[in-house]
């Protein structure tokens, strides 16, 4: 039975062919990460993998489990829906370890009129101030208590 | 039982489908945050912005994004009487500081803060030749930074301009919509310092979120409707000249 001139030739070829399809199935997955596709086209770990950076912001309820005066400081003004960190900024560090890391001291000059300065792209019912006219240069904190902005009348403290 | 080649040729595909299921393993790794109970989104409140730039600094602080970059950003726009399709849009420094000097042209004023609209149907993930990004399955649109070539493809795509090459890593940059913090049941970091509540962190999939009763009761848009996106950042009081 002899149906071609040739039959090594192929043979060789087909040797060939499949060697290379070894080559091409070994390669493929030694470099193609285990989790590719296990979701999409994409590498699944990757979702695990961004997921593990660590929080520099603690949240506020972090913030209120240990400062509960200020809390109740807070619960009297309007100031009681800005969160603790809008102002003296990221502090999960002091939050894990509350003794070495101590948030900054704040320039109320600098914090309150990121918010309250005014301009006309604001909403018209936000308390604005032209803080030059205001206060001039003077800190907010000489007259205002940021925990709760507004001033009592006289007698009252 | 014997197989036949009828028998044979029903049991292959099943057996396929099997197999693919198999292959996919466990689905999460940590065992509070499940990835398939979440659709993740965001509100905002264009009423409430006061420009402040909390949101921006808290944003570069969290994720290390470098100076001169933005993951998230807050414009001021200008639109003068009619001139809805020429509105005057400003950010310096991304809004970072506050818009501490009023610019007092007349017209109409406001800010609109803007991030990565986590599109369902996102641009930016389907042009990606390496699947570097992609559309987790919670709905954040993610960069696997140890696949991406820094083609740039996907910075082009993204019709809200909201991704950048990171120079340092020279890999391609965008919001996780702090994937990190919302995955422990934490807020954003934009959302966590955000005085004035302009922006929510919206759980779309989750039947108890304020969300769903706020969009039925609001008119809301979405930023480029036209383009088809499945954007899932809902503008509150968003004047037709924002872009």
């Amino acid at each position: 039975m002899n149906l071609f001139k040739d039959t090594e030739h192929l043979i060789r070829l087909a040797v060939v062919i499949v060697l290379a399809l070894i080559a091409f199935v070994v390669l493929r997955t030694a470099l193609v990460p285990r989790s590719f596709g296990q979701y999409g086209h994409y590498r699944g770990d990757a979702i695990a993998e961004i997921a593990a950076r660590p929080v520099a912001f603690a949240g506020h309820q972090t913030c209120e489990a240990c400062h509960t005066d200020v809390v109740d400081l807070k619960k009297q003004g309007k100031h009681v829906v800005v969160a603790c960190e809008a102002c003296h900024g990221a502090l999960a560090k002091h939050a894990d370890d509350p003794g070495s890391v101590q948030p900054k001291k704040l320039d109320t000059a600098v914090v309150c009129a990121r918010c309250h300065e005014a301009n006309s792209a604001k909403p018209s019912g936000f308390p604005q101030v032209v803080t030059a006219d205001h206060s001039g240069g003077l800190a907010c904190d000489t007259c205002h208590q940021p925990h709760r902005p507004k001033i009592e009348t006289e007698g009252k403290k | 039982m014997d197989i036949t080649r009828r028998r044979l040729l029903v049991l292959m595909p099943a057996a396929a489908v099997a197999w693919k299921y198999v292959l996919a393993g466990t689905p999460e790794a940590s065992p509070n945050y499940r990835l398939t109970e979440h659709w993740w989104g965001m509100l905002m409140d264009i009423t409430k912005c006061i420009g402040c730039g909390s949101c921006v600094r808290a944003c570069a602080e969290e994720n290390d994004v470098p100076d001169g970059y933005y993951r998230t950003w807050v414009e001021r726009y200008h639109v003068d009487d009619w001139k809805i399709e020429r509105p005057e849009v400003e950010a310096p420094d991304g809004g970072k500081h506050g818009y501490l000097h009023e610019r007092d042209e007349g017209g109409k004023n406001f800010f609109v803060p803007k991030l990565c609209n986590h599109c369902a149907e996102s641009p930016c993930t389907q042009v990606c030749p390496v699947g570097a990004t992609f559309i987790a399955p919670d709905g954040v649109v993610l960069v696997d930074k140890n696949y991406c070539l820094g083609c740039r493809y996907c910075i082009q795509a993204c019709p809200y301009g909201c991704r950048f090459l990171n120079p340092k890593t020279n890999t391609a940059e965008k919001c996780t919509l702090c994937y990190h913090r919302i995955t422990k049941g934490l807020t954003t970091a934009c959302c966590e310092v955000c005085p004035t509540g302009a922006r929510q962190l919206a759980d779309l999939k989750n039947p108890k979120d304020p969300i769903h009763e706020f969009l039925r009761t609001h008119s809301v848009q979405i930023l480029k409707p036209q383009m088809a996106t499945g954007a899932k950042v809902f503008y509150n009081g968003m004047d037709g000249s924002v872009r």
